[in-house]
């Protein structure tokens, strides 16, 4: 337990320190909330209805293109040879690298989401439920995305193959996350439908995730 | 004769027996779309959707296959992670193409269908947005493979991300399903009866049929390539070592 | 293309449908006929050049009639 505990700390001043990139993602999901209305036009009510979606995109993609560094950093380093060889169990590995990952990248964008939906004129109500749903649906992308950065890992140029090979399996968490955020307005009582499902598909995810990702960076590195 | 399923999984066996079946395979293929389409000819005009149901027999089949092909690619994985068996990856990298070009095919018929019967040529219909899914993930597949430069390593890779596929398709299916139902309730015109009158269910299945035999000679036929491919890098590499 | 082949209003849909299905086919097959002779002919280059996989010899002599090999 212990070693699982000096890895997550690890992981995260690791990621913190400078030339980390923790704040890129943040940094990169802001871009997108404010190019969006540049493309869609200043009209306060129609992007006060998109808002939970563009606030879902952003940090879809934000989370996407950040997992390249999950894998990639400590392979580089031998890092990641001492740490399959070291004989501990590898999918709990990949579990606290993913929670790590997801502190330091997925946490910040859940904290910066509500600022951010001031920029989209969203009502408290869909705010409150765009946060509550972000915060459950990210670590699903990280877990799903871990799957992607590990099938990857041994390539020099993966960044792009990541978000091509993961979107797909990132389709749900969308439909179920951007759905619990907007049924707020019709009907309060809609919310839990979609929002458990959210749940659902994130709880899954951390099944899936590590098991598939530590059978790539068993097959990937030997 | 008699092959046992051993001697089968032998590269050098496999060929053989490809060179052998391949006339016969080609045979039935053309065949049974001969006979399909003399069917399809024949088959009766829809009371509602009029001659344009004679794309059903090319867009349903295309749909069947490529979901078919999925699960012998997820097969073909288990193989390559369990057995680690050269075969079972060089079968599932040669019909991910095949996969691609059905899903293609069934979206670009969809489309067609759709504009006289729908009125737009995209509609975002639970069925072809989850097709348009595996669309997706089939070109992903095969940029995977195209990537990985080493053979064992792509196969391992492509395998995990196969099965991570099955395991994902049918909850993005239900999502979608969920999703569709949620932004336009049952407006859709349905493409398909309830049920479907044994006129056109005839020409129906004799078309799946010969889409089927078509899969069996071009995945045959492909497998073949890949291994020769493979024989091709190894003497490279060889002819490369034995130069230094 | 009103009522082409007697195939009613839609006619167009449906022979580019049609024809659709036949381009993808033939774009497979002759895709595959081609990687087929360009595998097949390097192939015969490297073995010309006399490199031999180490299992060729043994399955040469099991399997002598299968040309494919």
């Amino acid at each position: 337990m212990n070693a699982y505990r000096s890895l997550f700390l690890r992981e995260l001043r690791i990621a913190v320190r400078v030339g980390g990139g923790a704040l890129m993602g943040v940094l990169f999901f802001l871009i997108v909330v404010t190019t969006i209305p540049f493309a869609v036009g200043p009209d306060l009510n129609l992007l006060s209805r998109l808002g939970p979606a563009v606030l879902w995109i952003g940090a879809l993609l934000s989370t996407l293109l950040g997992l390249d560094r999950l894998f990639e950093a400590d392979r580089e380093d031998g890092a990641l040879d001492l740490i399959v060889g070291s004989g501990r169990m590898l999918e709990l590995v990949v579990i606290v690298k993913v929670l790590a990952h997801w502190t330091a990248t997925g946490l910040p964008l859940v904290i910066a989401a509500p600022l951010f939906s001031l920029f989209l004129a969203m009502p408290p109500a869909t705010i409150g439920t765009t946060v509550l749903t972000l915060l459950v649906g990210t670590p699903a992308l990280t877990f799903l995305g871990a799957i992607g950065a590990a099938l990857t890992v041994s390539l020099r140029r993966g960044g792009l193959l990541v978000p091509i090979l993961i979107l797909p399996f990132a389709i749900p968490v969308l439909i179920f996350g951007v759905a619990a955020s907007t049924s707020v307005l019709l009907d309060p009582a809609g919310f839990f439908t979609p929002f458990l499902l959210l749940a659902a598909v994130s709880l899954m995810a951390g099944v899936v995730g590590p098991i598939a990702a530590a059978a790539a960076l068993r097959g990937g590195l030997d | 004769m008699a092959l046992t399923l051993t001697e089968l999984a032998n590269p050098t066996r496999f060929m053989g027996l490809v060179t052998r079946a391949l006339p016969y395979l080609a045979g039935a293929t053309v065949l049974l779309f001969a006979v399909g389409l003399i069917l399809v000819a024949g088959a009766p005009e829809d009371y509602q959707q009029g001659m344009t149901v004679m794309i059903m027999y090319i867009h349903v089949p295309a749909a069947w296959l490529s979901m078919f092909t999925y699960g012998m690619m997820a097969a073909s994985a288990i193989g390559t992670l369990v057995w680690r068996h050269p075969l079972a990856d060089v079968s599932a990298k040669a019909a991910a193409p095949i996969g691609a070009a059905f899903a293609f095919l069934c979206l670009f018929t969809g489309s067609l269908w759709g504009k006289p019967m729908w009125g737009t040529w995209w509609e975002w219909d639970a069925r072809l947005t989850s097709m348009l899914v595996l669309f997706i993930m089939y070109l992903g597949l095969i940029a995977l493979w195209r990537t990985i430069e080493d053979p064992t390593r792509a196969a391992r890779a492509a395998a995990v991300l196969i099965l991570v596929g099955t395991v994902n398709l049918p909850i993005i299916k239900f999502s979608v399903d969920w999703w569709n139902t949620l932004h336009q309730p049952a407006s859709v015109f349905r493409m398909d009866g309830p049920t479907i009158d044994p006129s056109m269910l005839w020409p129906l299945l004799v078309m799946a049929l010969a889409f089927t035999a078509l899969l069996v000679t071009l995945h045959w036929m492909a497998m073949r390539n890949e291994i020769l491919r493979r024989r091709v890098r190894a003497l490279g590499l060889m002819a490369a070592g034995g130069a230094r | 293309m009103e009522n082409l082949f007697g195939l009613g209003p839609h006619a167009g849909f449906i022979v580019v449908s049609y024809a659709a299905a036949a381009l993808t086919v033939a774009a497979l097959v002759v895709w595959i006929l081609v990687d087929h002779r360009t595998q097949t002919r390097r192939l015969a280059e490297l073995e010309a050049r006399g490199v031999r996989r180490r299992s060729a010899a043994k399955a040469a002599a099991v399997a002598g009639q299968e040309s494919g090999a």
